[in-house]
């Protein structure tokens, strides 16, 4: 069997149904790979080898079938996985190992997948480049001086470096989409309440959705069937049947598909490569039979401020459960201090400067005389930008954009100015505030480094994102990297 | 100056903020059992932990109690509302924001009328709505187990994530003289009306009813006082005094020109006053924002006419109704309110009593006993039934009214049922002829001049031995008996 | 243009149980007025004044669970992660403020 870490997760869950290769072998081949390599790149938090190989024998001993059986995933550090570290990126959790299963973990292990471990992440998921981890950045697999985009960068960055065939991310207001965007891979944001947050250590609640991460849609959307569906632990989570994105990932052509470009969502602050690129795809989906319109969505420019306002909002209430009581980072209980001091300096130490400004950021546009003007606010041009969306759907079926304005940037380059991180965001945004389905998809490089598409459809829609992926997939196969580093 | 005076110069405002443990088998947002007394932190979950990545999920039940709850207080039921968040850190709440609702409550505008002194007093209900308890936080070192001088807590979560409904009035003015009457009238009703709901067991010793007493005073034609918010107010009694005491602090501070400062007080049993807690001057700012983790609450108007419909009968129409039938006046009924007995009277009726026996137990020597042990009639240790059967234990000759005094005595004691107290005290009216005929004999023999004056025809001074045998037997002997032998023995006739 | 003073934020630290030295309540100061900067765009959208708010993307109501009891986590699973425990219960330094 050739390498068994290039194959795709389809490809290697049909290799041991056929049993050309056991789950085994393949989840050792990506623990040896992952200790090989992953040194350089940095994508996990945690490797659990024990568990992998534990859940891989009884995939081979046929106690766990599937279309996904066997096949190693990586699972972002911010969903809990029972008796195994889970940090979130943060010194707060660090050692912290649950007593539950999220139910994404739950359906992931029932399913027969290989779970080889957690992948690093900006803190508590606020960030756009991993670089807020408290456990050091994880880099690009195309160019290890540069970031692998946040704050899902771990899942990623193991993806485009054949750590693992899968991985799951969350996306709150681009986490899944951004990080795929610059590094080729594929991520998708399902429609909100798609997949259960039962175990996704909450961020903005309103917003974060956990996804499927591959470097193949056919691969994403196996995924996807197997982490969606209806939640009775979670109250937002759809009741409804998981839109047929298998089906559509097979999908080859797209004929009658109505495509609008979104006006807001290009021009300045988009590097020209990004735009390049970004217009070639647009055409590409011309040639595949889409009939592609402008659409504006006015008040996709609010998008960015209102989520600055609302995301760190629902944060500030989320991230105050971590109090030194129960779980986590204790520091300076020396037997004089109170417990507010105890807690206050817990969380100034166990916090790190992201999630701080947010939190303060977010306590401040809830206070008293403000919320109005701010929380308030926001919420109502979230309205406008679902209008935008509504109104949108009336003459098109999905819309695009670039996912991203940059192509992966330096590490380091963006630290300094929280606003210029903020941007990355920018074509992102949207779709987290109106709910619906949003992916990136490879569309190509500039100077060397991916661009994504993204693709947005109405909500419950998610199919509509796997046809246009897959068909634009075999129009424009994914560039490969080098992986020159590795020695 | 006294209370009454106090009374006479300044005008009190009332209000009163109550919470109720709904007794649901499960929490308000997870499946862990609500067992009042169990070990520390037995009934837990990552969800009521508030662990990372928890999530709730509403507990219909308490949806239905809170919605019965406002209907009895004749609310308006919201046509859609939702949860929403009050931020803030302690301890006992494991996510260190609570979930309760705060401008779309579940239920609003209602009241509850209450007698006070023979009068109908409306009090007017501002909202009622849902939201979760905290947990159990124990202060050790202290002197007195509060948090003052504490070296270290110890924090229990079984209590936290109980539905809680939190009952708010809106600020009751013209109560004149009779605030803390008013007050306590209200809570007694408010109770009452829970039970007959049967959404909770309203024990305020056990922390299932909760009251919050916020008192102001101002000057006739003045403008409301600042008022101050007392708790830890634990028994119908306490909410009393409570007020009492507010009133006549508020006063002394107002005459002597100072300013009622805006706080937070401790009630205490033992001294019947209360201590400043927190200063409100600098109010928590609570950040509330709509629970994103629920969904809004859209109760079915024909499943809330269902509701509405299924009430039972208001407390206040079933004590009239009970009354009239079992021919008690309405002073009797409004004494057995303030005494806080009227449904253990009706209870009592109910077991097979008369309802006027049943009353003299209940507002007589169970009264008192409750009284003096500074608890609820409803928590002696004798039930209706008990009571019933003493009743009757007295009607059917098998003991006296003292007897049956002190078989109350012993239930109430702990020593178990009427009948188990009866055979273990050996408390028996004898009533056996040749034991009495024995008796009588011997008190002839110990009385011989007695017996002569009776023999020579002083049927009067056949008293004294009846006294004598009484006092042999201890009361036991039934007395009618007693005083037939005698003079059957002396071979007199009674004329 | 809105700004936040280094007292505000101090404020809003407290708030938040955040204990910042002084070097960070700066730092912190003087980005969060650069970000509020940025999102004080939110007021120049005068067509959102008549719009309502969306708290939820998705328009569900009433969702509910029975009334049930269900296994509760084992007490050694619960007090697993705590920084301290005594006697069943989690413990912590002694306590400044009352309870609400």
């Amino acid at each position: 069997m050739s390498d068994l870490t290039r194959l795709t997760a389809a490809e290697t869950a049909a290799a041991i149904r056929d049993r050309s290769t056991s789950a085994v072998e393949v989840a050792q081949a990506h623990l040896d790979r992952i200790a090989r390599v992953d040194g350089q790149v940095h994508a996990f938090l945690h490797v659990d080898a024990e568990g992998a190989l534990a859940q891989a024998k009884r995939v081979d001993a046929g106690e766990l079938t599937g279309p996904l059986a066997g096949v190693p995933l990586a699972l972002k550090d911010v969903l809990t996985m029972e008796g195994v570290p889970t940090t979130c990126g943060s010194r707060i959790l660090e050692g912290w190992r649950p007593p539950y299963d999220a139910t994404v973990t739950r359906r992931l292990k029932e399913a027969g997948v290989v779970i080889l471990g957690k992948t690093n992440m900006d803190e508590f998921a606020m960030g756009s480049s991993t670089e807020h981890s408290a456990y050091g950045p994880t880099s690009n697999p195309w160019d290890l001086t540069r970031i692998p985009g946040g704050s899902g960068g771990g899942s990623s960055a193991a993806l485009a470096s054949y750590q693992a065939p899968l991985a799951i991310g969350t996306d709150t207001g681009g986490s899944i989409r951004q990080p795929a965007s610059v590094t080729g891979t594929v991520g998708v944001k399902p429609t909100y309440g798609g997949v259960s947050r039962y175990g996704l250590v909450a961020f903005s609640s309103s917003l974060d959705q956990a996804g499927p991460c591959a470097r193949t849609v056919l691969d994403a959307a196996l995924l996807h069937e197997v982490i969606a569906g209806h939640d009775p632990r979670d109250s937002t989570s759809i009741d409804a049947p998981v839109p047929p994105v298998v089906e559509a990932a097979q999908a080859r052509d797209l004929a009658g598909l109505r495509v609008g470009v979104v006006t807001e969502l290009s021009g300045e602050g988009y590097e020209p490569g990004v735009q390049a690129r970004f217009d070639e795809a647009v055409q590409l989906l011309r040639d595949l039979g889409a009939t592609v319109t402008e659409v504006s969505c006015p008040h996709f420019v609010y998008a960015l401020p209102a989520y600055y306002l609302i995301a760190p909002s629902e944060a500030s209430s989320n991230l105050a459960r971590f109090d030194a009581v129960r779980y986590g980072l204790r520091v300076g209980d020396d037997g004089e201090r109170s417990l507010e001091e105890v807690m206050a300096l817990t969380r100034d130490i166990g916090f790190g400067p992201e999630v701080k400004r947010r939190i303060i950021l977010g306590t401040y546009a809830l206070s008293s005389g403000y919320y109005d003007a701010y929380y308030g606010q926001a919420q109502k041009v979230r309205t406008l930008i679902t209008r935008d969306f509504q109104r949108a759907w009336e003459s098109v079926d999905v819309l695009v954009a670039p996912t991203c304005p940059t192509v992966a940037f330096p590490l380091g380059a963006k630290l300094e100015d929280p606003l210029a991180m903020y941007r990355q965001d920018v074509a992102s945004i949207p779709a987290n505030l109106y709910g619906g389905p949003a992916a990136s998809f490879p569309a190509g490089l500039s100077e060397g480094l991916p661009v994504g598409l993204q693709v947005m459809a109405p909500t419950l829609r998610d199919d509509l994102l796997y046809r246009v992926g897959a068909a634009f997939e075999q129009a424009c196969p994914a560039p490969v990297p080098s992986l020159d580093w590795e020695s | 100056m006294g209370y009454d005076d106090d009374l006479r110069e300044f005008e009190p405002v009332i209000g009163l903020e109550t919470h109720v443990e709904l007794g649901t088998a499960s929490k308000m947002f997870c499946g862990c059992a609500t067992e009042f007394g169990a070990e520390p932190n037995t009934q837990t979950c990552p969800v009521c932990l508030g662990l990372p990545g928890s999530l709730p999920v509403v507990n219909e039940k308490a949806i239905e109690s809170t919605i019965r709850i406002g209907l009895a207080l004749h609310c308006d039921i919201a046509v859609w509302c939702r949860f929403a968040r009050k931020n803030y850190f302690y301890p006992d709440m494991p996510k260190n924001f609570q979930t309760s609702q705060y401008d779309e409550p579940l239920c609003t505008d209602g009241y509850l009328d209450v007698l006070v002194e023979g009068e109908v007093v409306r009090i007017p209900i501002e909202r009622v709505h849902l939201e979760e308890d905290t947990g159990k936080t124990l202060h050790v070192g202290g002197a007195t187990g509060r948090i003052h001088g504490a070296s270290h807590s110890l924090v229990d979560y079984n209590r936290a994530g109980i539905p809680l409904v939190e009952i708010v009035t809106k600020p009751v003015v013209g109560t004149g003289a009779r605030p803390a009457e008013v007050a306590k009238a209200y809570v007694a009703e408010l109770r009452d009306v829970l039970r007959g709901l049967g959404v909770s067991d309203v024990k305020m010793e056990q922390g299932s009813l909760r009251c919050d007493v916020n008192v102001s005073l101002n000057r006739p034609g003045e403008e409301w006082g600042t008022r101050s918010e007392t708790k830890n107010v634990n028994s119908l009694r306490s909410v009393e005094r409570a007020v009492r005491s507010e009133v006549e602090r508020q006063a002394e501070l107002l005459r002597r020109g100072e300013r009622v400062v805006q706080e937070t007080r401790h009630f205490h049993e033992d001294t019947g006053h209360s201590t400043p807690g927190r200063s409100k001057e600098e109010a928590t700012d609570y950040r509330y924002f709509p629970e994103p983790d629920l969904v809004p609450v859209a109760p079915d108007p024909a499943w809330v006419k269902e509701l509405q419909a299924a009430l039972p009968e208001a407390p206040s129409l079933r004590r009239a109704r009970m009354t009239a039938e079992l021919g008690l006046s309405d002073l009797d009924s409004q004494a057995m309110v303030n005494a806080g007995v009227l449904d253990l009277v009706l209870a009592t009726v109910a077991a097979g009593a008369p309802a006027a026996e049943a009353r003299n137990w209940w507002l007589g020597q169970l009264a008192q006993a409750a009284n003096s042990a500074g608890v609820d009639a409803a928590d002696l240790a004798i039930a209706p039934e008990d009571v019933a059967r003493v009743v009757a234990l007295v009607a059917e000759g098998a003991l006296t009214a003292t007897l049956a005094k002190q078989v109350v005595d012993g239930v109430l004691a702990g020593e178990g049922s009427p009948d188990e107290v009866v055979a273990a005290r050996g408390l028996a009216v004898v009533s056996d002829e040749s034991a009495l005929t024995a008796a009588v004999d011997e008190a002839i023999v110990g009385n011989p001049d007695v017996a002569e004056k009776v023999r020579g025809g002083k049927v009067a001074a056949a008293g004294a031995l009846v006294g004598a045998v009484m006092k042999a037997t201890r009361g036991q002997a039934d007395a009618a008996a007693v005083r037939r032998i005698v003079l059957e023995r002396l071979g007199v006739t009674e004329d | 243009m809105p700004e936040i003073t280094r007292e505000e934020v101090a404020h809003l630290a407290r708030l938040a149980r955040l204990a910042l030295d002084d070097a960070e309540l700066d730092r912190l100061a003087g980005q969060l007025d650069v970000i509020l900067g940025a999102v004080a765009q939110i007021a120049e959208v005068t067509d959102a004044a008549d719009v309502p708010p969306t708290s939820h993307a998705v328009p569900l109501e009433n969702v509910t669970r029975p009334d049930v009891v269900v296994p509760s986590l084992p007490r050694d699973k619960v007090l697993a992660g705590a920084p301290a425990a005594e006697d069943g219960r989690f413990r912590v330094p002694r306590i400044l403020g009352e309870e609400a």
